[in-house]
């Protein structure tokens, strides 16, 4: 079985957003950009269910790189957990929209002959929807997102969705197939820097120019205003050392009549 | 016909899921700002169970195939796309969902019309409308002009009061026929949620944790404060996905929704994913180092400190 894995990037959760000049982005100069975490989940899974079947499965990461972030290091991490093949496609313009970026894989996966394609459930950037089901309808595939298991079973791929209230249900699906990977089975693994160096010696990126994967897809609306949430309902906060925050805590627990 | 089109959700047999009239709020205020009709869509094997409480819609289509008796995201992806294709509607409204998320990305680029996505807001100014979405796990509320096209709006749960838009009646029920092709995919089996050793949902205080714990090895810490609380642990996504706490203690969109009297928050950023589970809850308070993190604009009292230092404090203060 062959599955792509297409990842892309997202400003690091723990960064502080501006809005740019125009009002209608994030400033991305000023940001660091790191890999989606979901992204990071499919990868996982994908390695997982290779290694479970032990049959030869190669896995493909294909890496959107708009030149914001170390897509290359990202590569090299995801060839050292025991990915087989490494592709960057390069110029690929910042802040592309999930229609866009729908596009230039379903070019890419379209000429390719996967069995499957992981990918991250959501990024913190999908504004104009969710990879998955737009690659989906790229593919003339189906799509089955907010998974946390995959397994295979002859020609299908029997997986595990989620719904919401932890209520679960299992689908087979026939592949061809594009999967929203919520969370992998187990947590993704963490390899040593020094795995990623070993790697490096003698792994190799191909790399695809972004402009003869076609013009990306248009999310059909404008961003018009960026703002922050307004910090209106703001909670009260309890200062001074840890030892005195825990004790007006206390007091404000009491006053609700809650005894501790 | 150019109406506002809100595609509800059930996965109970008999009753439709509370986000379906979330929906039928929104899209009833956004259908008489454009001044048009607001029409629910059911989709299902039957449909008949779902339709005793959508009052606030002026018209019901219903798509109704065998195929469709378990939610299946191409099968109903082909429903919804009939739908857009026999009605043309000005809007059509789904919800951020398990169920939503499958369908409106395909649907939008099958039929070609713009998405837009985590909306929580949703404003009409002469027939244009911008839609504002919550993105980058809350930190920047981000605002889409759609001018006056047809477009399909990805509307995030806990957006809008579902009590607003529910309401005993049924209007006219118009059919929609579907072309049950081969979906290549088959329901299987539905699973319940395990029963956890805790049930969070009916416990009067809880202490949850974050990704802010940093390592499995801390939470004997996280438990000794809960314990000397009186409350019981749960936690946030990431822990639960790292197998550190069972899915029977997360609080959010895929965990549990809770209402405790007390809702202490550590090391927890505020995701909307996790407040949707939490912020009905009654006294709530939040411990993170980042003084700018979202749980504190939903929290009643904040300590901007380190959970490593403030969980023992109050440990103590507690015994």
């Amino acid at each position: 079985m062959d599955i792509a894995v297409p990842i892309r990037t997202v400003p690091d959760p723990v960064e502080e957003l501006e809005a740019d000049p125009d009002g209608t982005d994030i400033d991305r100069e000023w940001t660091e950009f790191v890999l989606n975490e979901f992204d990071e989940h499919a990868v996982e899974e994908a390695v997982l269910l290779k290694e479970a079947r032990d049959e030869g499965d190669t896995i493909t990461v294909v890496a959107l790189d708009d030149g914001l972030a170390e897509v290359e290091q990202m590569l090299y991490t995801a060839a050292a957990k025991g990915v087989d093949r490494l592709v960057r496609i390069i110029d690929v313009p910042p802040g592309l929209s999930t229609s866009g970026a729908a596009s230039l894989l379903g070019s890419f996966l379209g000429d390719g002959d996967f069995d499957a394609v992981f990918t991250g459930v959501q990024s913190a950037e999908d504004r104009d929807g969710q990879l998955a089901g737009m690659l989906g309808h790229e593919l003339d595939v189906p799509n089955v997102c907010v998974i946390t298991g995959v397994d295979v079973d002859g020609d299908e791929l029997v997986v595990e969705k989620e719904f919401s209230g932890g209520v679960t249900a299992t689908y087979a699906v026939d592949t061809p197939a594009v999967l929203g990977i919520q969370a992998a089975s187990e947590p993704p693994r963490y390899v040593a820097v020094s795995q990623i160096r070993r790697v490096m010696r003698s792994a190799e990126i191909e790399t695809v120019d972004a402009a003869d994967l076609g013009a990306p897809a248009e999310p059909g609306s404008d961003v018009v205003g960026l703002h922050e949430p307004e910090r209106g309902g703001e909670a009260e906060m309890l200062t001074g050392s840890p030892e005195e925050a825990a004790a007006a805590l206390a007091d404000v627990l009491a006053d609700h009549g809650m005894e501790v | 016909m150019s109406d506002v089109y809100v595609v509800t959700e059930h996965q109970a047999p008999e009753s439709l899921d509370g986000v379906s009239y979330e929906l039928l709020n929104a899209g009833r205020g956004v259908a008489d700002d454009l001044g048009v009709d607001l029409v629910a869509v059911v989709v299902g094997g039957d449909t008949d169970g779902y339709l005793d409480e959508l009052g606030v819609a002026d018209r019901v289509v219903g798509v109704t195939d065998a195929s469709l008796d378990e939610f299946n995201p191409v099968a109903y992806a082909s429903a919804v796309e009939s739908v857009v294709s026999q009605a043309s509607p000005r809007l059509l409204l789904t919800s951020v969902t398990s169920i939503g998320m499958d369908v409106a990305p395909r649907v939008a680029r099958s039929t070609d019309l713009p998405l837009v996505s985590y909306v929580t807001d949703v404003s009409v100014d002469g027939g244009d409308v911008v839609a504002t979405s919550q993105l980058y796990g809350g930190k920047m509320f981000v605002d889409s002009a759609l001018g006056g096209d047809p477009a399909i709006l990805a509307v995030a749960k806990g957006a809008y009061d579902a009590d607003g838009g529910r309401e005993s009646g049924t209007p006219e029920v118009e059919e929609v026929g579907v072309d049950a092709a081969d979906a290549g995919i088959r329901f299987v089996e539905r699973h319940e949620p395990e029963a956890g050793d805790v049930d969070i949902t009916r416990v009067d205080r809880l202490l949850a944790i974050g990704r802010g714990i940093g390592e499995e090895d801390n939470i004997p810490m996280a438990e000794e404060t809960a314990d000397a609380l009186g409350a019981a642990l749960a936690s946030s996504r990431p822990l639960t996905d790292n197998k550190w706490l069972p899915k029977s203690r997360q609080v959010g969109k895929s965990g549990k929704t809770v209402q405790p009297d007390l809702y202490v928050a550590a090391g927890i950023s505020g995701a909307p994913e996790h407040i949707e589970g939490m912020k009905n809850s009654g006294l709530i308070v939040a411990i993170n180092t980042d003084e700018e993190a979202p749980i504190f604009d939903y929290a009643d009292y904040g300590i901007a400190g380190d959970l490593f230092e403030v969980l023992p404090a109050l440990t103590e203060q507690a015994e």
